[in-house]
């Protein structure tokens, strides 16, 4: 199962590839990554229908925000899940996530527990 | 002889009214009266025939001659001169006539004739010396009058000269006083404009603080992340070494090492921020040193990027970076041409930020992508910094002031208008050139350009 993690910071990669090698090894998980909302997209459009079916996205991000592309992948591939993770955890930012259908809305620094619970149920 | 009295008794009179100080007798003027009345009396018996004639005349002739002696010897009689030497032919013929005919009555009548004559011609010399005498009197008056007109202006003039002096003085002393405030106001203003200038540096590293907050908690983020890892990674080691798999324990041992190198790179990450922000914020001018301009440009361009994404939450642009790979290092106050890039940049941002760049943008029927584009190039002898934006672009008639202080097209209170004049001035400092090219509706471009050894 595929998981697209989006996020500009390049380190995220390693940070998350070990943090669930253990799910990558014998769970089944696949992780894929996008450095840009652009790169998410373009990642997302490489088959048809997409093989990634959950999306975790940073909302700070120079050119298209996290939030845009969350509106986007939820207008173009409505069956892909999609989560927000992000340094401000305001309540606009909040609100806007949840009102454009995202899943859930993590906030950095990310408590890999939680994630991986949501990550565990999904490959359960 | 009752003529004769009658002049001397006006005479007296004269002299008691025109007599000068001091008095040449105890009474003076007692005794001037007390003449006039023996005049009065002589004058009566004269006249009237009463008492014997020769005493009379003698008397008469007594109490002229002493007047005209007074006259002539006490100086303060000397006004009575003039009526002197008027009536003194005159009395002196009267007399003569006087004694003559009464004491050689015979002799007399034979010359009495030559006497009226005489008398006559006395007479006319007495009434043209009253004349004359008299005309010299007004002329006098005339000239005292002058002389007195003369004194008043002298006064008056005296008046008006001290009277000008104090003015003159409170004039003085009011434009000192003023002087002095000017150079107080001239000091305060100094005093001011450098704190302006501190207050400028301040307000940026205040835009600065949320970008460096993000900037700072991203790297810490990751140190966090990366320890914990390697804490769950040990604990893998451990029950890797019991089993004794070797393939594992040099696989994680491998993924400690790379993680503990990403724990640093971050850490330095973080203090580099942190230094920059404290060299940003330092009052004195710091030294020339080789300053990596890619760094430096790339490190603000995210500050100034994340500062205002945290600002406003609505805010959002794209950046792009050109950066020139064999730029030589430069030798330049870091922190300056930091806050040059730093101002340049949030400008830029401020500009594509705006509705004006993006109504523009949608007249034409294309999309709006508020873009900063930040690039550097290295060329002879020199280092070009570019800073782009696709914003509304500068109107000519304010590109003239953009560089001037506390020119600002910003409300009131959100630009203090000395960013890019201070730009400006740091760029100057460093022997290079700040200098802009804007078109309206498409974008402006500010070019720095350093000199390189």
């Amino acid at each position: 199962m595929k998981i697209l993690i989006v996020d500009d910071e390049r380190d995220v990669e390693m940070l998350f590839r070990q943090k669930f090698r253990k799910e990558i090894k014998t769970g089944g998980l696949e992780l894929v990554f996008a450095f840009s909302g652009q790169q998410a997209l373009d990642i997302l459009s490489e088959t048809d229908p997409p093989q990634v079916v959950y999306v975790f996205s940073d909302i700070n991000m120079p050119g298209m925000t996290g939030l845009e592309l969350l509106e986007k992948v939820k207008t173009k591939f409505p069956n892909i899940n999609v989560s927000m993770i992000s340094a401000y955890g305001d309540t606009e930012n909040y609100n806007k996530a949840i009102k454009s259908g995202a899943k859930e809305f993590f906030t950095k620094p990310i408590d890999f527990d939680s994630l991986r619970k949501e990550i565990t149920a999904l490959l359960n | 002889m009752a003529l004769e009295n009658l002049i001397a008794f006006f005479l007296l009179n004269y002299l008691r009214k025109n007599f000068d100080k001091p008095e040449p007798f105890p009474n003076t003027n007692r005794l001037l009266i007390i003449g006039m009345a023996v005049a009065a009396f002589l004058g009566l018996l004269g006249a009237s025939d009463v008492g014997p004639r020769f005493l009379t005349s003698l008397l008469s002739l007594l109490l002229m001659g002493a007047l005209i002696y007074g006259i002539l010897t006490l100086p303060s009689f000397s006004k009575g001169r003039p009526i002197v030497a008027a009536i003194l032919p005159y009395v002196s013929i009267t007399f003569l006539a006087e004694f003559g005919q009464i004491l050689f009555p015979s002799t007399y009548s034979g010359v009495e004739a030559l006497f009226e004559t005489a008398e006559f011609f006395a007479f006319i010399w007495a009434v043209a010396q009253w004349w004359i005498s008299r005309r010299q009197r007004k002329a006098l008056e005339v000239q005292r009058l002058i002389a007195e007109q003369k004194e008043r202006e002298l006064v008056l003039t005296e008046k008006i000269k001290a009277q000008l002096e104090i003015e003159v003085a409170e004039r003085t002393a009011d434009l000192t006083k003023q002087k002095e405030e000017l150079e107080k106001a001239l000091t305060d203003l100094k005093a001011t404009q450098e704190q302006l200038i501190l207050a400028e540096k301040m307000a940026s590293l205040g835009e600065l603080t949320a970008g460096i907050a993000h900037e700072i908690q991203n790297p810490l983020n990751f140190v966090n992340n990366f320890s914990e890892l390697n804490h769950e990674l040990l604990d893998e080691l451990e029950q890797a070494a019991e089993k004794g798999d070797t393939d594992e324990i040099k696989e994680i041992i491998q993924d400690l090492k790379n993680n503990e190198e990403k724990i640093v790179s971050h850490g330095k990450r973080a203090e580099g921020i942190v230094k920059s922000m404290l060299q940003h914020s330092r009052k004195e001018s710091g030294k020339k040193e080789p300053t990596d301009i890619n760094k430096l440009a790339d490190e603000y361009l995210r500050l100034s990027y994340h500062g205002l994404r945290a600002k406003d939450k609505s805010f959002n642009a794209t950046y792009k970076t050109d950066f020139d790979p064999n730029l030589p290092q430069l030798e330049v106050v870091s922190q300056d041409i930091g806050r040059v890039l730093l101002n340049l940049i949030n400008n830029a941002f401020y500009a594509v930020g705006g509705k004006e760049a993006k109504e523009a943008a949608q007249s034409r029927g294309g999309e709006y992508v508020p873009t900063v584009t930040v690039t550097t190039k290295k060329l002879p002898k020199k280092v070009e910094i570019r800073v782009i934006d696709n914003g509304p672009g500068i109107p000519d008639e304010i590109k003239d002031k953009i560089f001037q202080p506390f020119f600002t097209t910003k409300p009131t209170g959100q630009g203090t208008g000395l960013g890019l004049s201070l730009s400006y001035d740091i760029v100057k400092g460093h022997g290079g050139e700040l200098r802009l090219q804007s078109d309206l509706g498409k974008g402006t471009e500010f070019v720095i350009s350093l000199p390189s050894i």
